[in-house]
């Protein structure tokens, strides 16, 4: 099975085949999709085609390319075509970003932080306090608020100043957290942000009174969008009119605007991540991650390589926060629980610590996972429930099937399992990070040498 | 002197019950003053209501409050903290462990409801019988998730086996649901109402206005928790196998060298926490009346907040951090809302535990009583 693979991988890894097996699955995904909106398996052809990209071998500025036309052309019009696709797309996004942010922390530099979302709460409640009606209402109780209450900011145009704003606080919290905190070992610094997270939230779901700040358990909104120009929205609504087959609205241009801003924030990322990893930062990181007494011999200053660390991963999170927040146009304390931090952890861990294309898969596996595959088998089992089906051997009738069998609800099962068997199994995750390739390789040699 | 101490009576009957009592004196009194201090000095910021009388008035409550969820706290940092001790590692999924004894004794009683047994028995044998039910399920269940899920990470570097047990306890908390949910249908589990449990008993404190009342089943939880405590000092102060768990914890090759079977005692070290996490579990039950599968998480990172205060590694200190961690709760859940009049209060008590555990982190991470641990990496 394996060598079947492997040949396999070997025989389309040559020069027109790899042109052939990536453009043929993105032509033939983009036609699936268009023709079927609602195909999951057209869907995933049409994924399939940037992870073909990535591993076969080509000119690197044709996949540079072809990875552009696919991420700014294909698939926000196929996503106009239908919605759905979209918002999976922007989730993948939006949890690829986090991802990659939490991986700064975790892969590269060794600290395991459970609290990741906290800084997430903090970009979305920034915007989300500053650009809703909520500074007007700091008096009044939560769910009794006056009507007509006006804006804080006139002009919803801010966001674009509060997205750096956000990234600062993030960034910010995330010093204020870590000087603490860093002298601690490993595990205790993950029980800490731990319980940084759990405080974050406790406090966006407390803090109605006596001030109202966040509107307690019920969130704020509505949250402002910036705004888009009508011309530009007149001349690509009737440019696409006709190929997706609907008009376009304004809800669907601003999901293609949020899609926009979070493939930006990853592609900041991934650059920021590569050249971090290569620098001197990334360096010092690596040797800290291995052994923290040693580090210190050579002279790296630990304290400024941690907080850069933690304030570095805790920006890019800041920054998806405050896009979120525009996004939905509503936060609540919910989204930021326990469970997201951990969903986070187990993207990068399904990925590989400190890879950054594994982070970029393990989100998009995961998020793909949770909000296609778990509602997909949902749905199936409810509509079994509904027949009169029965299970041919053990005679039981699906019409007595608990309606507590939910798969959809059934996330934490789903995490916990990628990381007990991923930890027990393959450690360094699905597409291992480099460096530890390189690493395993080493010792590889050593133990054949012998 | 010399002939007191080595009677095994005092040694392991008298003198940790002593040193409980003198815990809870301790803490208790320390806590109780500070907040009658802090009473007279805002008292004068308070028009409304004598804030030195309310404070008074509602004193004895809170400390027995303070100390009964205390010793739930203590009863499962002893599970973190004896893996600790052995092990090295966080055991995350303890909490759990926790919430799957108090689920199955309160399912066992639920069972006996429905064969209509429960109103017949003796109030104390079905006690009895759910604790211990929960012992053997949460210990056994602690010894498989052991074997499972971090031995074959031993040898891994430490971030490894912690984050094989964060998915560990997300996997059983939603097993657990699975599981409750196929069989009953709904998730939360409900204690039946039975014997005496919930009447109060009254006390005439010599001294208080107000006569002490105590529910029979803080009385019940505070009785087995010190019964158990005792038992596991001497199991592990008194016995061989404790002396091969001592020798495990302070180093495990020269241990296996001395022809101590290192994988067995690390299975007795789990199945031991985890009847403890079990016991605590069903206690908690009696205490809460209402469990679902997601309760163990709070209780858990208490407990855990309560061994790093002790000094984690160290029995006597888990003790004593699951009390001290206990009244302080209690304490600040209470007073808060009295001392601002009413803007901040008990919501805010779960964070509590994390700004202590943070405070101890920075200015004391050995604990109260541990020895310091140099940094192992």
């Amino acid at each position: 099975m394996k060598k079947f693979f492997s040949d396999f991988y070997a025989a389309i890894n040559k020069e027109p085949w790899s042109y052939i097996v990536t453009f043929g699955l993105m032509i033939i995904g983009s036609v699936l999709v268009y023709a079927t909106p609602r195909s999951l398996t057209a869907f995933l052809i049409l994924l399939l085609s940037p992870a073909s990209m990535y591993f076969l071998k080509m000119n690197n500025k044709v996949k540079l390319f072809a990875g552009l036309v696919l991420a700014i052309i294909v698939l926000p019009v196929l996503g106009i075509r239908n919605i759905f696709y979209l918002e999976v797309l922007f989730q993948i996004c939006v949890f690829a970003a986090l991802a990659l942010g939490l991986n700064i922390v975790i892969g590269m530099a060794g600290l395991l932080d459970l609290g990741y979302v906290a800084f997430y709460a903090v970009g979305a409640y920034t915007w989300a306090f500053f650009g809703s009606k909520q500074i007007s209402l700091l008096h009044s109780v939560p769910g009794a608020a006056p009507a007509n209450a006006p804006f804080f900011l006139e002009n919803p145009n801010w966001f674009w100043l509060f997205i750096f704003l956000g990234i600062g606080l993030a960034a910010f919290a995330g010093i204020l957290l870590g000087l603490p905190v860093l002298r601690l070992r490993g595990d205790y610094l993950a029980i800490v942000t731990l319980g940084f997270g759990e405080v974050i939230r406790v406090l966006a779901l407390n803090l109605d009174k006596p001030i109202n700040i966040t509107n307690g358990p019920q969130g704020i909104t509505p949250i402002q969008r910036p705004t888009l120009p009508p011309a530009l929205l007149d001349a690509v609504g009737k440019l696409l009119e006709p190929i997706v087959g609907h008009p376009v609205t304004e809800a669907q241009f601003y999901n293609v605007l949020f899609y926009f801003l979070a493939l930006a924030v990853i592609i900041i990322a991934v650059i920021v991540a590569r050249r971090l990893d290569d620098s001197r930062i990334g360096r010092a990181w690596t040797a800290i991650r291995e052994d923290e007494t040693a580090a210190i011999a050579m002279g790296i200053p630990l304290v400024k390589m941690k907080l850069a660390a933690f304030a570095s991963g805790a920006a890019f999170a800041g920054a998806m926060g405050v896009i979120y927040a525009a996004n939905r146009t509503f936060v609540s304390p919910e989204t930021f629980s326990f469970l997201q931090s951990i969903g986070v952890l187990s993207m990068v861990i399904l990925g590989g610590l400190g890879s950054i294309p594994g982070v970029i898969i393990g989100a998009a596996v995961v998020v793909f996972l949770n909000i296609q595959v778990l509602q997909t088998f949902s749905l199936y089992l409810s509509s079994l429930r509904q027949s009169d089906a029965v299970i041919p051997i053990i005679n039981f009738a699906w019409k007595n099937l608990s309606t507590q069998l939910d798969p959809a609800k059934y996330q934490k099962l789903i995490f916990g399992i990628i990381l007990v068997v991923m930890m027990i199994f393959r450690p360094s995750g699905l597409i291992p990070a480099e460096r530890r390739k390189r690493e395993l390789a080493v010792e590889d040699e050593e133990v054949n040498s012998e | 002197m010399k002939q007191l101490t080595s009677n095994p009576f005092y040694k392991f009957v008298l003198f940790p019950i002593g040193q409980i009592l003198a815990f809870i004196l301790g803490a208790g009194i320390t806590l109780s003053v500070l907040v009658i201090l802090l009473a007279y000095i805002f008292r004068g910021s308070v028009t409304n209501l004598d804030l030195v009388e309310r404070t008074l008035v509602i004193l004895p409550k809170v400390l027995i409050d303070g100390i009964t969820i205390g010793f739930v706290y203590a009863t499962i940092a002893l599970g973190y903290t004896m893996v600790y001790g052995v092990l090295e590692f966080i055991n995350f999924s303890h909490s759990e462990i926790f919430m799957v004894g108090g689920v199955v004794g309160v399912e066992l009683l639920r069972y006996l409801e429905a064969q209509g047994a429960l109103a017949s028995m003796n109030q104390y044998v079905v006690i009895a019988l759910a604790i211990l039910l929960g012992m053997f399920i949460a210990g056994s269940l602690a010894v498989t998730v052991e074997r499972v899920a971090y031995k074959p990470l031993r040898n891994a570097p430490r971030l490894v086996p912690l984050i094989s047990a964060i998915g560990m306890s997300f996997f059983l908390q939603d097993a657990v649901r699975l599981i409750l949910g196929l069989t009953t249908g709904e998730f939360n589990v409900i204690l039946p109402k039975f014997g005496t449990f919930d009447e109060f008993q009254t006390f005439n404190v010599p001294g208080v206005a107000a006569p002490v009342q105590l529910q029979n089943k803080t009385i019940l939880l505070i009785g087995v928790t010190i019964v158990m405590l005792v038992g596991l000092n001497y199991l592990v102060n008194g016995t061989k196998i404790g002396k091969a768990i001592r020798a495990v914890a302070q180093d495990r090759p020269t241990a296996s060298l001395m022809g101590i079977n290192v994988n067995f005692i690390i299975s007795i070290t789990f199945l031991i926490g985890g009847a403890l996490g079990g016991a605590a579990g069903v206690l908690f039950a009696l205490k809460v009346t209402r469990l679902d599968p997601f309760v163990g998480f709070f209780p858990g990172l208490k407990a855990f907040t309560a061994a790093v205060l002790g000094g984690i590694g160290n029995l006597t200190g888990a003790l004593l951090g699951g009390l001290v961690l206990g009244l302080l709760e209690s304490f600040g859940a209470s007073y808060l809302g009295v001392f601002t009049q009413g803007a901040f209060g008990a919501e805010y008590k779960d964070i509590f535990a994390f700004a202590i555990l943070i405070a101890i982190l920075i200015f004391r991470p050995s604990g109260l009583l541990g020895q310091t641990v140099g940094q192992k990496a």
